[in-house]
């Protein structure tokens, strides 16, 4: 055990920081800063930004650390992926519109794409000229992921996929996904899907923004009626769909555990402040030692979150298979967040619901968290898949009795067929 | 960067759980119990002839010297399978205390024999105020022999010196205090968790011997319950570790409306949140570790962060445990109320969340001034 870096990591931060120095503003820890946790303004200006960030970063070559260079990678270590996220953090940077096909599409086609698909797909995708969407969850099968529906059909050299797909984040601005479907209703459930990548552009797909709670409308639903795909674009054998996904998901639940998009230090400023300057009953809630306590405790739940996250990549770059650590961050994460921005928004009294920059206190912070996080505990397995995770792999509990297994798909009974 | 223990600390971790599990079974918990059996002195001479009290305290004072990442595995591993030891009150609190504040002749006098186990030291600070601060403590000192009562005092029965707090002509001061003479008075208390014996120490005048500078008591007691902190939340997490483990193993025996109880979702999400608080907390108790071994880190804030995580993990796992056993977690002849009574215990011990989140809000405020 050893909290600090190594000469070399010191070296390479010391490399980062540098270059991060010439190419970025750092952020004054002193400002408010506001926080767009489901933002709203995701047009082409933004875009355009993010492109821009990440070819520099790709030019410099810190575009996928941990990518083979061959791809536009660096061929660096876990180590010093992680560094540089940590040190990027603290410098104003465009929206990362990319994690999804940085963070899942990515990996899912180095894992299981032919050499000809990597070398097409992945160093445009590296360098952000091409954006990626997520095609999985449909209105009839979420947690539940492998009831999906879609059907794909061979037809000579392409295949013929119809169907619906919901909560695809970024499908308005992506040129690229990944989809799942159903190419054999008579295998059991497991067997019969098929995995492919599908050029958003194509005729018959039709997107369509979802309002959110947040009043934002960052994800869509995406009708796909005769579409045709290339078999080219198909990942892996025919009905080992499956398999595929499970690479995008594990993936997907490293990405979204590791977010921090409040650390423990910037909880504590934003709320000593906030109760330097809010009251109950009369006296300055920074004396209320109710108050006190309740920021103490939520500190610590994120500093743990922090610290528990670190030993996570640990476990990463001595090459262990990480355990379901990243299940545990992912279920704490989301409960956590909900309860600082709700204490946040009772310290400040009758203003609580105020929302927007325009906020009297902390920039209309807790409100943003409060409307987005409930997403966050749905997204990338909901907080009760979570719990099946860490209960089923870690601790050896069996899985609930199933109805599902063993029999064609057609038989299934679900709403449809009631 | 690395933030996990390495194989060596694994490999005395596997060791300390073997020879304490055996050892220290839950019958024998339960015989000692009954019987009203002060100590596992069985156990106390293995772990001595293994090495295990000394562990953490330097060569040159009669121990292993292999530092506080080596001692913290040993406490988690006393906390996983509740062992019937004075290890709290003699190494992490008396030796603790004497290694960080005393004279180098304290040190090669008293923590040789604590290190070998043949002497077992305890701490006696706190008093029937029920406070945890400077303020709530009346025994004082005069020429050098202490006046007052102190409870209640874990282990003093067995114990041959106490560390103790007094109020002495320059203010608060920490003492030396042998219990064997005839100024001390050591009178039974009831405790809930009667693995620990609890007692009433009464100074009459008894004998004592400055540890520490004179004055500087409230200090060396917020450093060194801090210290104390660290090592007890290691073995909080152990014991909510081992409450973890048991209400999954009985979830896997126990068959209801024809199969296992732990394949209900009412059931397996509940030990899965166990899991959850368990792993967040022992992060905290990584970085107290840290803190202690590298004497860089904040060990104030650190000892809040895991002293608060763990006791509510060990409490969530504790009570939680009990009710999935249903009726039979009740009852005395299970061993849920075990963990229960050492988790309360544990506790109270240097003062419960309200304390430490009180003192972290203090430490961050402070940091951000």
């Amino acid at each position: 055990m050893d909290f600090n870096d190594t000469p070399e990591e010191a070296a390479f931060r010391a490399e980062v920081r540098g270059w991060l120095d010439a190419n970025a503003t750092r952020i004054d820890p002193n400002e408010t800063g506001s926080y767009e946790m489901f933002s709203e303004n995701d047009g082409d200006d933004v875009v355009k930004q993010a492109q821009a960030w990440q070819a520099k970063k790709a030019d410099a070559g810190w575009a996928c650390i941990t990518w083979p260079k061959e791809y536009g990678g660096r061929g660096g270590t876990i180590m010093e992926n992680i560094i540089f996220s940590q040190e990027e953090r603290n410098y104003h940077t465009p929206q990362n519109i990319f994690g999804i096909g940085l963070g899942m599409a990515g990996p899912t086609v180095m894992a299981h794409g032919t050499p000809e698909q990597k070398a097409k797909y992945l160093p445009s995708l590296l360098r952000g000229e091409r954006i990626w969407c997520q095609l999985f969850s449909e209105p009839a099968a979420g947690s539940d992921l492998a009831g999906l529906t879609t059907r794909a059909e061979r037809d000579g050299d392409d295949w013929i996929i119809n169907g619906q797909k919901v909560w695809t984040s970024g499908a308005h601005y992506s040129k690229t996904g990944i989809i799942v479907t159903r190419s054999d209703f008579n295998a059991p459930k497991h067997k019969g899907l098929t995995y492919f990548i599908v050029d958003m552009e194509a005729e018959g797909v039709d997107v369509r923004p979802i309002k959110q709670m947040t009043g934002g409308a960052n994800f869509n639903e995406v009708f796909f009626t005769n579409v045709r795909i290339p078999d080219a674009d198909r990942l892996d054998e025919v009905g080992n769909g499956w398999a595929v996904s499970i690479t995008t998901l594990m993936n997907e639940r490293m990405s979204i555990g590791s977010g921090f998009a409040l650390g423990p230090d910037r909880i504590f400023e934003e709320f000593n402040r906030l109760a330097q300057n809010t009251y109950v009953d009369g006296i300055p809630a920074v004396e209320n030692h109710a108050v006190r306590a309740k920021i103490a405790e939520l500190y610590s739940r994120m500093k743990a979150m922090e610290l528990t996250s670190n030993r996570v990549l640990s476990s990463i770059s001595q090459g262990k298979a990480p355990g379901t650590e990243s299940a545990v961050i992912k279920l704490a994460m989301g409960a956590l967040n909900q309860e600082i921005a709700a204490f946040g928004m009772e310290l400040q009294g009758n203003l609580g619901t105020e929302h927007g920059p325009q906020s009297v206190f902390n920039n209309g912070l807790f409100q943003e968290v409060y409307l987005g996080i409930p997403a966050m505990r749905i997204a990338g397995g909901s907080d009760e898949v979570q719990r099946n995770v860490i209960a089923e792999r870690e601790l050896g509990i069996p899985q609930e009795t199933r109805v599902d297994k063993g029999i064609p798909f057609k038989d299934i009974p679900s709403a449809a067929s009631r | 960067m690395n933030f996990l223990f390495d194989d060596d600390q694994h490999a005395l971790r596997d060791a300390a759980k073997k020879l304490l599990l055996n050892k220290a079974t839950l019958d024998g918990l339960h015989k000692d119990m009954d019987g009203g059996v002060a100590y596992n002195k069985e156990l106390w001479d293995i772990m001595s002839e293994n090495g295990y009290q000394g562990i953490g305290i330097p060569e040159e004072f009669g121990g292993a010297g292999m530092g506080y990442l080596n001692q913290v595995v040993v406490a988690e591993e006393l906390g996983y399978s509740f062992a019937h030891t004075p290890y709290t009150s003699s190494i992490v609190g008396a030796a603790e205390a004497i290694l960080q504040a005393g004279s180098d002749d304290q040190k090669h006098k008293y923590l040789p024999q604590l290190a070998s186990g043949e002497l077992i030291g305890t701490i006696a600070y706190y008093e029937q105020s029920g406070r945890y601060d400077a303020a709530g403590i009346e025994t004082k000192e005069s020429g050098g022999k202490l006046t007052g009562k102190k409870m209640p005092v874990i282990d003093a029965t067995i114990a041959g010196i106490a560390v103790v707090a007094a109020q002495g002509s320059k203010g608060l001061s920490l003492y030396i205090v042998d219990l064997k003479q005839s100024g001390v008075e050591i009178t039974a208390l009831k405790s809930m968790e009667m693995l620990r014996a609890s007692s009433v120490v009464t100074l009459n005048g008894a004998e004592a011997e400055l540890l520490g500078e004179e004055g500087k008591g409230a200090e060396l007691l917020e450093t060194l319950t801090s210290r104390m902190a660290i090592f007890i939340a290691f073995e909080q997490i152990g014991g909510a570790t081992r409450c973890m483990e048991d209400a999954r193993d009985y979830s896997l025996e126990r068959y209801i409306f024809g199969k296992p109880l732990g394949t209900y979702q009412a059931i397996k999400h509940r030990i899965s949140d166990m899991f959850m608080r368990n792993e967040l907390a022992r992060s905290n108790c990584y970085f107290g570790a840290w803190a202690l071994e590298s004497s860089e880190g904040d060990i104030a804030e650190a000892a809040a962060l895991a002293r608060s995580t763990a006791a509510e993990a060990f409490e969530f796992a504790a009570q939680e445990n009990l009710q999935v056993h249903g009726g039979i977690g009740f009852t005395w002849a299970e061993d849920c109320h075990i963990f229960v009574k050492r988790m309360r215990h544990l506790d109270a011990l240097i003062g419960g969340r309200l304390v430490w989140r009180e003192r972290l809000y203090k430490i961050l405020e402070s940091k951000a001034a």
